[in-house]
C-alpha cells in the first residue's frame, strides 16, 4: 500500500477524534458511529511515563485492585498489593468440591461437589455490554460462554396464584399479553380511546393487538392455536396419523395472571443489565479472577490485614498485620489506590478528610445469599425440558437457576437453588448453613416436587452479610447518599483515591469495579505528573 | 425448623419488587418473606443475619458488633438510631421493618443476650427517631 489514500480504520478515526476532542469528543463520535450508547469504556488506559521510582500501593486483591496494579505497573510505577484473603480475586469467587469457607460466626462448610462443579457465590453472569470487563476477559485470555439467561420454559411461582402451583413462563406470559390485549382491543371497541387516538392509529393498534396479543376475529383471546403456539399445546404437532395439533384449552384466568409475580417475572428482562446475550467464564466465575491475578503475580501480599492509612505530603503508610503470624508491618508508597470494601473500611483508622469518612460510612450493603445444590441427575432437563435459565418464586429463595453448561450430561450438577434478597436473605443468613439448605430444599420442592429430594446430594450456601472479607454483598447508594457523598468518595484524598463498584453507578457488578479503577488510576497518575 | 414453620403461619408481609434496573444483579420477581412479629421473630428473622444468634456478633477484616452485654444498649435513644438509620455496612431499616416491628426488636435485644433495660420501646418512640427512606436504589 504505498499509494493512493487509505480510508483510515475506525479505531484509526476514533483516535484520530480523541487526540484534538478529548475523551468527550470521542465518546461523541462513538455514539455517532451507533457502538459506544452501552457502555463508559473507551479502551484500556494506556497510561504512560510514571516518574522514575514512583510508587503505588494498591489495597485488595479484587478485580478493581488487580486492575490497577497491572495498568499501573505498565505505565511504569513499582506495584504492591495487599490483600486480606488467601486468594485473589474479591468477590470473583467460585467453590467447588474440596473447598472449606468459614463464615463470620465460625461455622464451616466443606463443600462436596463433584470435580468441574461449581457454586458462584457472588458475580455470576455478564451483560453483553460490560465492555470493561470483556474486554479483559479477552486480552486476559479467558474462554466464556452463553450463560441461559431468558428460558421461555422456566417456572413461575406464586403462593397467591394459579392454586399455588408452578406456571410455565410461556404460558403465564402469553396469557398475562393475550388478556392485556383483548381489554385494550375492548376499550378501542367501545371507542374508549377515540378522543385520544385517531382512527389510522386505531385501526394500526387493533392488528397489532390480535397479532401481539394472540386475539380472534371477535377480538378475544381465547383457546386457539395462534394462542397455543406461544403457551404451549394440549397436543403439540406431530407426525403421521396423529400429527394435527390440539390447543391448549385452560388458558391462566386474569385474575391470576395479573399476580404481580407474572409481570415481574416478564419484566425482569426487559432490564438492560439483563437483556440477552449474557455470558459465564467456562469453568467457574472464579477462572476471571485467577487470570488476572496472573497478570500481577509476584505483586500480592496475602493474608494482610489492613488496620491504618496514614499519609502526608510525601506518602501514604499503610500498617497491616499478618494475619497468619500476626507480625504487624508498615508498608510505604508515594500512593495509594483503595478497594477495600466501605463497611470494613469505614472501621479503620484512616487519615483522610473528614468528608471522605463521613462518604466511606454513609454507604450500606445488600446482604444476598446464594445456595448451590448438586443433584445427582438434570431432572430439569430431563423431565421438565429446562435447559439453563430461571424459576421465579415468591419464597425466600427467590428462583431457582440452572447449569448452563453440560447439557444433557448423565452424572451430578449444580444448580443455584437460592439467589435471596433483602428479608428473603437476611432470614436465609440467620440460619445456619444447614437450615439454609433444608429452607432450600424445601421450597424448591414446591417447583420440582418429584425430584428435588430425591435428586439431591449435597449443597454449600454463602450469606454475603456474614462473608469475612466484606460484611456485605454490595454497596448500597440511594439518591441522597450519592447527591451527599459520591463525588467526595470518588475524589482524590491527597494521595489516597478509592475504587470497586462502590466508586461507580455499575453498583454491584464486577464492570463497575474495573470502570472504577480505571477512572482512579487515570486521576492519580495525572495527578503523580503534576505533584 | 421449628422456627421456621410458626412462622409460615404468622402474617404474609407485601410483596417486595426486585429492585428496578440499575440496582445491581438481582434474583427478580416479587418475594413474599413470612412477617416477622415478635421482638423474639424479628430478630431471628432480620437481625441475626449478621449480629449472629447469640449476638456476639464476630470479626473477620471488619467486625460486627456485640449486642449482648452491651452497656451502649442502656439508653433506648442509641439503638433506635442505629435500627433505623444504619450505620456503615448496616442498612436503616426504617421502610423495611415497620416502626412496631423495629420497637419489639430494640426492646427484645435490651432485655435479652445479658442485657437488662426493662423499659419497653414502642412504636411511638421510634416514630420519633426515624426518618424517612431516601427514594431510588444505586
Amino acid at each position: 500500500m504505498e499509494s493512493g489514500v487509505r480510508a483510515p480504520t475506525r479505531r484509526q478515526l476514533l483516535s484520530a477524534i480523541a487526540k484534538v476532542g478529548g475523551t468527550a469528543a470521542l465518546y461523541q463520535a462513538m455514539t455517532t458511529l451507533g457502538h459506544a450508547a452501552e457502555t463508559q469504556f473507551h479502551g484500556p488506559p494506556n497510561l504512560q511515563g510514571a516518574r522514575p521510582g514512583a510508587s503505588v500501593i494498591v489495597l485488595g486483591a479484587g478485580l478493581a485492585g488487580m486492575l490497577a496494579a497491572f495498568e499501573l505497573t505498565k505505565a511504569g510505577y513499582k506495584v504492591r498489593i495487599l490483600e486480606f484473603q488467601n486468594r485473589a480475586g474479591g468477590r470473583n469467587w467460585s467453590l467447588r468440591g474440596g473447598d472449606t469457607y468459614t463464615e463470620l460466626g465460625g461455622a464451616t462448610q466443606k463443600v462436596a461437589f463433584s470435580p468441574g462443579n461449581y457454586l458462584n457465590p457472588g458475580p455470576w453472569r455478564i451483560p453483553h455490554h460490560h465492555r470493561t470487563l470483556l474486554h479483559y476477559c479477552k486480552a486476559f485470555g479467558v474462554a466464556l460462554e452463553p450463560f441461559i439467561q431468558f428460558n421461555h420454559s422456566g417456572w413461575v411461582h406464586s403462593s397467591q396464584a394459579f392454586d399455588g402451583k408452578p406456571v410455565r413462563f410461556n404460558a403465564a406470559a402469553a396469557d398475562f399479553e393475550g388478556n392485556i390485549a383483548e381489554l385494550l382491543a375492548k376499550s378501542v371497541n367501545a371507542k374508549a380511546l377515540d378522543d385520544t387516538v385517531t382512527q389510522e392509529d386505531r385501526d394500526k393498534l387493533l392488528e397489532a393487538l390480535k397479532g401481539w396479543g394472540m386475539l380472534d376475529n371477535d377480538y378475544r383471546y381465547s383457546a386457539s392455536l395462534k394462542a397455543s403456539g406461544h403457551r404451549g399445546f394440549e397436543r403439540p404437532p406431530g407426525g403421521g396419523v396423529n400429527g394435527a395439533p390440539i390447543p391448549s384449552k385452560d388458558l391462566y384466568k386474569l385474575h391470576d395472571v395479573l399476580d404481580p409475580q407474572v409481570w415481574t417475572s416478564m419484566a425482569f428482562f426487559m432490564g438492560h443489565e439483563m437483556q440477552t446475550t449474557m455470558f459465564q467464564p467456562v469453568g467457574g466465575m472464579d477462572m476471571i479472577g485467577k487470570a488476572f491475578a496472573r497478570q500481577v503475580e509476584g505483586l500480592i501480599t496475602y493474608n494482610a490485614k489492613v488496620s491504618k492509612i496514614a499519609q502526608d505530603d510525601k506518602g501514604v503508610v499503610v500498617t497491616y498485620a499478618d494475619t497468619a503470624t500476626g507480625k504487624v508491618t508498615d508498608a510505604k508508597a508515594d500512593w495509594c489506590v483503595c478497594t477495600i470494601p466501605l463497611g470494613i473500611l469505614g472501621q479503620m483508622d484512616l487519615q483522610v478528610t473528614d468528608e471522605m469518612m463521613a462518604a466511606i460510612k454513609a454507604v450500606p450493603y445488600s446482604g444476598q445469599v446464594k445456595i448451590g445444590l448438586e443433584m445427582k441427575r438434570r431432572f430439569w432437563e430431563e423431565d421438565d425440558y429446562i435447559y439453563g435459565g430461571h424459576s421465579f418464586t415468591d419464597q425466600e429463595i427467590a428462583l431457582i437457576s440452572y447449569p448452563n453448561n453440560n447439557m444433557f450430561k448423565d452424572g451430578p450438577a449444580v444448580l443455584l437453588g437460592a439467589f435471596a434478597r433483602e428479608m428473603g436473605a437476611y432470614r436465609l443468613a440467620g440460619m445456619t448453613p444447614e437450615q439454609r439448605i433444608e429452607v432450600a430444599l424445601a421450597q424448591g420442592s414446591v417447583l420440582h416436587p418429584k425430584s428435588y429430594r430425591q435428586e439431591f446430594a449435597s449443597g454449600a450456601s454463602v450469606a454475603w452479610s456474614r462473608v469475612p472479607w466484606t460484611l456485605g454483598c454490595c454497596a448500597r447508594w440511594n439518591e441522597d447518599t450519592r447527591k451527599e457523598h459520591y463525588q467526595t468518595l470518588v475524589g482524590m484524598d491527597r494521595r489516597i483515591v478509592l475504587a470497586g463498584e462502590h466508586a461507580s453507578y455499575v453498583g454491584c457488578w464486577m464492570e463497575g469495579a474495573l470502570l472504577s479503577s480505571i477512572d482512579a488510576i487515570t486521576r492519580l497518575h495525572k495527578r503523580a505528573l503534576e505533584a | 425448623m421449628r422456627k421456621i414453620i410458626v412462622l409460615t403461619a404468622v402474617l404474609i408481609a407485601f410483596p417486595a419488587m426486585a429492585q428496578t434496573s440499575g440496582g445491581g444483579d438481582t434474583g427478580g420477581g416479587v418475594v413474599r418473606a413470612q412477617k416477622p412479629v415478635t421482638g423474639e421473630q424479628v430478630y431471628g428473622a432480620v437481625c441475626q443475619a449478621c449480629h449472629m444468634a447469640d449476638a456476639k456478633g464476630a470479626t473477620g477484616a471488619g467486625t460486627i458488633p456485640a449486642l449482648a452485654n452491651n452497656p451502649r444498649l442502656a439508653g433506648a435513644a442509641y439503638p433506635i438510631m442505629i435500627v433505623t438509620g444504619g450505620k456503615g455496612a448496616m442498612p436503616g431499616f426504617v421502610g423495611t421493618l415497620s416502626n412496631a416491628q423495629m420497637a419489639e426488636a430494640v426492646t427484645y435485644i435490651r432485655t435479652h443476650f445479658g442485657n437488662n433495660y426493662a423499659k419497653p420501646v414502642t412504636e411511638g418512640d421510634v416514630a420519633k427517631l426515624a426518618k424517612p427512606p431516601s427514594a431510588g436504589g444505586h
